[in-house]
């Protein structure tokens, strides 16, 4: 059902952290979480759309910069406030060495 | 009135709000009232001098909390309502109608009101202020394209005000007493980019210029400068900086020190009354105890939550760094920590062009660090470092400099 899309090399990120991917005028934020899992989630945090590549992943969570609202980027799960509304996730697998994010 | 007594919190801003729903957040199921002088719900303000002036149409407030989630949240929203009182020997707040309402435990949550100018006369001669959404939308219907506008002070909330009046057009010009600009708060270094910014934009930046009289001419308004040149102006606002609100706290006898006085568990001198946000000073632990009381957004939020557990009996110390942005044009500015505190500066920069300046005490501790970038370039760096300020940490300054190591890596450093 999902349209995989080549996002970036598995070296592109770093553990803990995250990178920006646009794709077709949509932004998404693509993850490596400390354990070396690759997670991907909507671009733009779901209070006042501050890029979420500029946020800070400690372990599961990444932090807006903005306000610093908090989502668990596996499971796009909001924190409470200033955050309300749970992040969007796609699906990602990993083919020789490349990361692809399922959309759509 | 026969009701059991609940919290009660007066003032319906960040912190306000912030404070009524953290209540219920840490398990505070009986009355719950705020009460707020505004007529509308809480309203986030640091649009006003941002989006609301530049945005293409006047627009509502950016609401905190809508009617239905105060409703969900089994919050007694009184609006329009100024509490005039407060009777700590029958533990009642009284309201401006005479309506008294009980409470086990008060916050004080009333913040601050934008300094008037002490010029006489400067009211009658139609200054205008920028602290209230009513404010902004009487504001942003002057800023017509053409229209002269005279921002005396160059702090944060009038040079986010002449960013927004050059973007609608209007020709600005700032008049700063000080030899820089936003000297309260940031470097030389950053303040001296926002100036060649707004230059760059066309504003006409006066720093070392007072205002000495005032006089309304043809429906314009003559300020007279300190330099003994005038300026004709369609518009003046003052943007002086604000004074905390606190004229309830005082009446009932509370003590107050640059700001309703609390101690690190925000108490007042009353155990059962706590105090919040911008209306408020305490003594900061991280910087030797030193009393300070900030105008800063996050605070007013983090302090809101603080209090909220505290008056739930949670002794919890407020031990916060400091944290403020400022929106000009396409640039963000970030302070973490208390730039003032710091002795010496290491300097960072980023492979990117982005400086981090960073403030270390006598004794090696980080203290501070501000960047200037585009939008949020600088912002997980600066939120890096006031993890390191929180942890006390005192990284060495080559390493703080070099772009090459991470901040990150330095905190993992950080015994927790
Ligand atoms: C134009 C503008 C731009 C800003 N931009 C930024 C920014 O970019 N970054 C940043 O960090 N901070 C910014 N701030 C600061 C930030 O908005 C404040 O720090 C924050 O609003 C403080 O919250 P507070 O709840 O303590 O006080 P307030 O927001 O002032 O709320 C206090 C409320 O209490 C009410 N009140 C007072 N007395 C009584 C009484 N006796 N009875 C009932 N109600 C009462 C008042 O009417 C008011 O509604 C900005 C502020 C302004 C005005
Ligand atoms: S924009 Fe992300 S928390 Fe506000």
């Amino acid at each position: 059902m999902s349209e995989w899309i080549a996002a970036c090399a598995v070296d592109d990120i770093d553990p803990e952290d995250v990178i920006p991917f646009r794709h077709d005028g949509v932004d998404y934020a693509v993850y490596r979480s400390p354990q070396g899992e690759f997670f991907a989630t909507a671009g733009h945090c779901t209070h006042e759309r501050m890029p979420l590549c500029d946020g800070l992943v400690m372990d599961n969570t990444i932090e807006c910069p903005k306000h610093n609202g908090r989502f668990d980027y596996t499971t796009g799960k909001a924190a409470g406030a200033p955050v309300l509304v749970d992040l969007r996730t796609f699906p990602v697998k990993i083919e020789d060495g490349t990361v692809h994010i399922g959309i759509g | 009135m026969g009701t059991v007594p609940g919290m009660v919190v007066v003032g319906g801003g960040e912190c306000g709000a912030r404070a009524a729903f953290a209540l219920r957040e840490a398990g505070w199921n009986g009355p719950l009232t705020l009460v707020g002088a505004e007529a509308v719900p809480p309203y986030e303000r640091p649009p006003l001098s941002k989006s609301m002036m530049t945005g293409p149409h006047a627009s509502a407030p950016a609401t905190i909390c809508d009617a239905e989630m105060l409703r969900n949240g089994g919050i007694d929203f009184i609006a329009g309502t100024t509490a005039t009182d407060i009777d700590r020997d029958n533990h009642e707040v009284v309201l401006a109608h005479g309506r008294r309402i009980a409470y086990r435990r008060l916050l004080v949550a009333t913040g601050a009101t934008a300094r008037p100018l002490p010029i006489p006369g400067a009211a009658a001669d139609g200054v205008r202020y920028l602290r209230s959404h009513s404010d902004a939308l009487a504001l942003r219907d002057r800023l017509r394209p053409g229209a002269r506008i005279g921002v005396i002070g160059g702090g944060f909330i009038g040079l986010e005000l002449a960013a927004s009046a050059t973007l609608r057009g209007c020709a600005v010009t700032v008049v700063e007493l000080a030899p820089r600009l936003m000297s309260r708060g940031t470097t030389p270094q950053i303040a001296a980019v926002v100036a060649a910014r707004h230059e760059r934009a066309g504003v006409d930046v006066r720093c070392g210029t007072g205002v000495a009289r005032l006089e309304r001419r043809d429906g314009a308004t003559l300020l007279g400068l300190t330099t003994g040149e005038t300026l004709l102006c369609d518009t003046v606002v003052a943007g002086i900086g604000a004074v905390p609100e606190t004229a309830l706290a005082h009446k009932a006898g509370l003590a107050v020190d640059n700001g309703v006085r609390v101690d690190t568990r925000l108490t007042t001198s009353d155990p059962d009354v706590f105090a919040a946000g911008d209306c408020c000073s305490w003594p900061h632990p991280l910087y030797g105890g030193r009393r300070i009381r900030l105008e800063s957004w996050r605070n007013a939020r983090d302090q809101g939550g603080a209090a909220a557990r505290n008056m739930l009996g949670a002794d919890e110390p407020f031990a916060t760094v400091p944290w403020f942005w400022s929106d000009q044009y396409d640039l963000t500015l970030h302070i973490a920590g208390l730039p003032d505190a710091a002795t010496t500066e290491v300097v960072r920069r980023r492979h990117d062009g982005v400086e981090i300046r960073f403030g270390l005490g006598p004794d090696g501790r980080l203290l501070t660090a501000s960047a200037i970038g585009t939008e949020s370039a600088a912002a997980r760096d600066i939120r890096l470092a006031e993890l390191l300020i929180a942890r006390r940490a005192t990284p060495h300054p080559t390493t703080l400099a070099d772009p090459t190591v991470s901040l990150k890596a330095l905190l993992r450093q950080e015994p927790h």
